[in-house]
Parts: C-alpha cells; sequence; structure tokens
C-alpha cells in the first residue's frame, strides 16, 4: 500500500458521510437496537432497526460519537442494509463492510471501521 | 532562579546526531517530527551502543557465574544500579530496586507494603489527573483492605487545588500516590507540600515520576520522598526495565512481591526465607542488559543538563501554546506554561483526536491520540479523547511549526472554517 492511499483516508466519499450521515437519529419504535464502544479511542455506536415480518430490513438508524471512519462507516452501513434480508446480513462479511468505505485502513482504524457492523452483526445473531 | 551569567544553550542538532532513529525518512517521504516522548523516548545512540555491547561483549546471567561474562555483568549491574541511585539522590544502592517499569514498581509498593500495613477504615490519597498505573492499584488493594480512596479535587485549569488538601489528607490517610508531572496536562506538582503535609499526618507518599524523570531533576533524600516509580523507556533508556526506589526501612519492612529464584536466601519444602535488599524484589532473571543500559542513559541525561533541557523545552513549550492557541477552535488542556513541563494536549472542534492524529501523520507529524490511560480525567473534562504533542531534548522549534501547520492543515481537510 502506497503512502498515497493512505493520503485518501479522509477522500469526499466519508468526509460527506461524516458531515451529511444518513439516517442519524432514531426509530419510534424500533425492532431491535443495540450499541458498541471502541474502547481504545471512545468511538460510540448504537444501530436501532425495523424489521418486517418478512425478515427484511425497511429501515436503519444510527447514532453516536466519534472518530469520523467509526462514524461514516455507521452511516454508510445504514444505507446498505435497508432492504436486505437478515439471511442476506448474517453473509455479510467484514472485508464487505470494509470494501464499502472505499479508503485503505490500517489494522488500528479498521476497528473504528468496522464498529457499526460488529454491533450489527452482534444484533442479528441476538435475533435469532 | 535565571543565572547571572548566561547559560550555554542545549546544542539540539549535536543532540539529534545522537539519535539515529531521527533521521530515517518516513516510508512516505515526509521528515519525521516525534512528538510523543511522554509516551516513549527515542533512544540515543549511546544506550543502543550498551545494550548491544552487552549481549556482543560480556552477557550472561547475573549472580550467577564464576566465570569472568559472570564477574563483569554483575559489575556492570552495580554499576548501574549506582548510577541510578545518584541519579535521584538515594543514600544507598539497595535502596534502588530494578523492575520492568513504573507499573510494576507501583504495584510491588500496592501489594508488599499495602497487603501488610493498609487495614479497614484507612484512607489512601490520589487524585484525577493520575495515570491508570498510578491509580488503579491502589483502587483494587483499598478493595482488597476495605480502605477508602480520596481523590484532591482539580482546578479548573489543572492543577491540584492545595486549598482544599486538609479535607482530603488527615489523621486517617495512610498514603499519598501523586505524579510528579500530568502526563495529560503537563502539569507540574508540589511535590515540597504535599510531603511535608502528609508526613504531618503519619502518611507515606509514593511520587510516579515516569512522566517528570527527564524533565525535572529530583533528588529523594532532599525531598523526603518514601517512594519513588520511574520506566527507563521514557528516560531515553530501553524498553522493559523500570525502578522502583524506596526508604529502606521502608523496604526492609515489606514482604516481597513476586517470589521465586534470586529472591531467597534458604528455601525448604515448606518454608522459605529472604534475601537481603535489593535481591528481596528481584525475582527472577533481571532484564540485564536493559538494568545495565540504564547507565548510560541517566548518564545521558545528566551530560546535557537538567537546566539546559528545561530552557530549551520551555522554549519549545511556549511556542507550541502560542501557535497552537492561535488555531480556530483549538482548546488545550492544562495550566499556563510555567506550571507544566514540555506537554501539550488539546481538542479541536469537530476534528475527533484520532483523525487529526491521522492527518498529522501524513505530514510526518507523530503525536497521541487517546485517552493516554487517564480516563478519571478525561471524564471530568467531559471527553473521551484528546490529542496531545510533547517535547524532548531533541525536538526543534520547527518541528513546533511543524505541528500547528498539521492542525491547520487538518482542519482545512475536514473543511472546517
Amino acid at each position: 500500500m502506497s503512502s498515497a492511499d493512505y493520503d485518501d483516508l479522509y477522500d469526499d466519499f466519508i468526509l460527506d458521510h461524516y458531515e451529511s450521515p444518513y439516517h442519524k437519529g432514531h426509530l419510534s419504535s424500533p425492532t431491535c437496537q443495540n450499541a458498541g464502544r471502541n474502547p481504545l479511542c471512545g468511538d460510540h455506536v448504537e444501530l436501532e432497526l425495523l424489521v418486517n415480518d418478512e425478515g427484511r430490513i425497511e429501515q436503519a438508524y444510527f447514532d453516536g460519537k466519534g472518530c469520523a471512519i467509526s462514524q461514516a462507516a455507521a452511516s454508510i452501513l445504514c444505507e446498505k442494509i435497508e432492504g436486505k434480508t437478515l439471511e442476506e446480513i448474517e453473509q455479510f462479511q467484514a472485508q464487505e463492510m470494509l470494501d464499502l468505505l472505499k479508503v485503505p485502513l490500517t489494522a488500528t482504524r479498521q476497528r473504528c471501521g468496522l464498529l457499526g457492523f460488529k454491533v450489527l452483526k452482534s444484533m442479528v445473531y441476538a435475533l435469532e | 532562579m535565571s543565572p547571572t551569567v548566561a547559560r550555554e544553550s542545549l546544542d539540539v542538532e549535536a543532540i539529534r546526531s545522537d539519535f539515529p532513529i531521527l533521521h530515517r525518512p518516513l516510508p512516505n517521504g515526509m521528515p519525521l517530527a516525534y512528538l510523543d516522548s511522554a509516551a516513549s523516548a527515542q533512544k540515543p545512540r549511546q544506550v543502543i551502543e550498551k545494550l548491544t555491547a552487552c549481549y556482543q561483549e560480556f552477557y550472561a546471567n547475573a549472580h550467577r557465574g564464576v566465570y569472568q561474562f559472570g564477574v563483569r555483568i554483575d559489575e556492570e549491574l552495580d554499576a548501574a544500579r549506582a548510577a541510578v541511585q545518584q541519579f535521584i539522590g538515594a543514600a544507598e544502592p539497595e535502596e534502588v530496586i530494578f523492575t520492568s517499569g513504573t507499573t510494576m514498581s507501583i504495584n510491588l509498593v500496592a501489594a508488599a507494603w499495602g497487603r501488610k500495613f493498609l487495614s479497614a477504615g484507612d484512607e489512601i490519597v490520589l487524585n484525577e489527573m493520575e495515570h491508570h498505573s498510578n491509580l488503579v492499584p491502589w483502587q483494587q488493594l483499598a478493595r482488597e483492605r476495605q480502605a477508602r480512596l480520596q481523590y484532591i479535587p482539580l482546578t479548573s485549569d489543572g492543577r491540584l487545588d492545595l486549598n482544599r488538601l486538609d479535607e482530603f489528607l488527615t489523621d486517617r490517610t495512610k498514603l499519598v500516590a501523586v505524579t510528579a508531572m500530568s502526563n495529560v496536562l503537563g502539569t507540574i506538582n508540589p511535590l515540597d507540600k504535599i510531603i511535608a503535609k502528609a508526613h504531618q499526618h503519619g502518611a507515606l507518599v509514593l511520587v510516579d515520576a515516569a512522566q517528570s524523570a527527564p524533565h525535572l531533576h529530583g533528588n529523594v533524600r532532599e525531598q523526603n520522598i518514601d517512594f519513588l516509580a520511574f520506566s527507563g523507556h521514557k528516560l531515553f533508556g530501553p524498553s522493559g526495565v523500570g525502578i522502583l526506589y524506596g526508604r529502606r526501612e521502608l523496604l526492609e519492612a515489606m514482604d516481597p512481591f513476586l517470589t521465586g529464584g534470586g529472591m531467597i536466601d534458604e528455601v525448604r519444602r515448606d518454608e522459605s526465607t529472604w534475601a537481603e535488599l535489593p535481591a528481596k524484589f528481584e525475582a527472577g532473571t533481571l532484564p540485564v542488559a536493559q538494568a545495565i543500559a540504564m547507565k548510560s542513559a541517566v548518564e545521558y541525561v545528566e551530560a546535557i543538563g537538567f537546566d539546559r533541557i528545561a530552557d530549551h523545552e520551555r522554549r519549545l513549550l511556549t511556542q507550541a501554546h502560542q501557535q497552537l492557541a492561535d488555531i480556530p477552535g483549538l482548546q488545550i488542556h492544562g495550566p499556563d506554561p510555567e506550571s507544566k513541563g514540555p506537554i501539550v494536549s488539546f481538542s479541536v472542534d469537530g476534528l475527533h483526536p484520532h483523525d487529526l492524529a491521522q492527518l498529522l501523520d501524513q505530514k510526518g507529524v507523530a503525536v497521541r491520540a487517546g485517552h493516554h490511560c487517564t480516563m478519571p480525567l478525561h471524564n471530568l473534562l467531559g471527553l473521551t479523547a484528546t490529542t496531545r504533542a510533547s517535547f524532548a531534548c531533541y525536538n526543534t522549534t520547527a518541528e513546533v511549526d511543524a505541528l500547528a501547520e498539521a492542525v491547520r492543515f487538518a482542519r482545512k481537510k475536514f473543511r472546517l472554517a
């Protein structure tokens, strides 16, 4: 990975999601919710899902505080998972999440990028 | 305190030439501005060479060998212990214990002194700026012994509120644990006042000198310090070694901490007796080469001189305060430069410390982001994380310029006005 790649860590895609997040807020009656923290840097992400009877995610909202990577990733995640079924979420891998972010992350920052993803996955496992 | 004759100032370029790592190009081609010495200091070749010489020329396990290397390594270890003794002004070398670092040193006192001498209802006095290593061991000890913790309050600018000391330091106090210099706020604590008050009440004082060791010259006898703990790696020494100083009568009254080889006098099936100081507290094989290299580390600092180091670092600190205070949305945490050591922790509106540190890294500026092992302090500040720059004798005014420039670059990148 060249140094130029790291320079693009904060490209417009991430910054746009950080500044104007998709579905940042709360659902009035979520089907399920979960929260998680990144203790190393204090990133915090909360996820709320509205899941219909067929197991399809109708709406996904997040709230939280933290670094641009963690918050932008949560926003990108919410955009991605609306319309997906819980089964599809079970198949959703960490690498796919990282690919969604488009920017290359070091191991440390991957923890930030995957925080929302981890919150989602543990919530979905609990629903089974 | 200023001398009538102008003191020859520190030759920063000469010092920098002693540190091989400072001249290595970074992968991204930027020059390195290492502003994280508060986390760990870089090593001069004198320390690296001592370490290497030990392994290449006379390495053996200490206290075991009749052969030449065994004799030589013992001499080197004794010399290192004596060098540290002199560095801190201890009465005897036996009062200098080699540990794995400040954290172990403090755990040693908490266990070996605390379990024996702390009773239910006794109090330990701390404060919220302390590093976790000078907080958690006392917390756990207090739980175990049903003792209570008292916290000296902080002023709004991050100093100990000495006006309220009498509320918290009383006859119930058995130990005061205090840092000589805060690793986040940089605050230099008035040890003399605290130690005097503690001793009036019959309490002991443990000073965490991890941060202050390369910046403030201390003398344990002159200052009446009961226990002192610091690490080699922040003092330009190797990682993996640290020091506990304790007054002889205290160490002799304490039970051992870790037990096993090296700290015994006699071992039978069902009982053992303990070795004399310092061996009593040096169980197992020491980080021998690292302990030996501590001599080179303390000598390196002594050769430059604390006064010259302080002058240089004060210049850098003042410059950093001025330049950073000029940046919109930036808040520095802690007192004014006169009351602190060369550490600047700050927050920038709209820029999380991790993002800021990442962007600074793009410009070759190495700072630390996070809670810096001071969660209670950050809680008090209402923050989860801050960004911290820290200076040492090898930093330059150009590097402080680079810091301020890089923060401005980061703000621009995040589209902040």
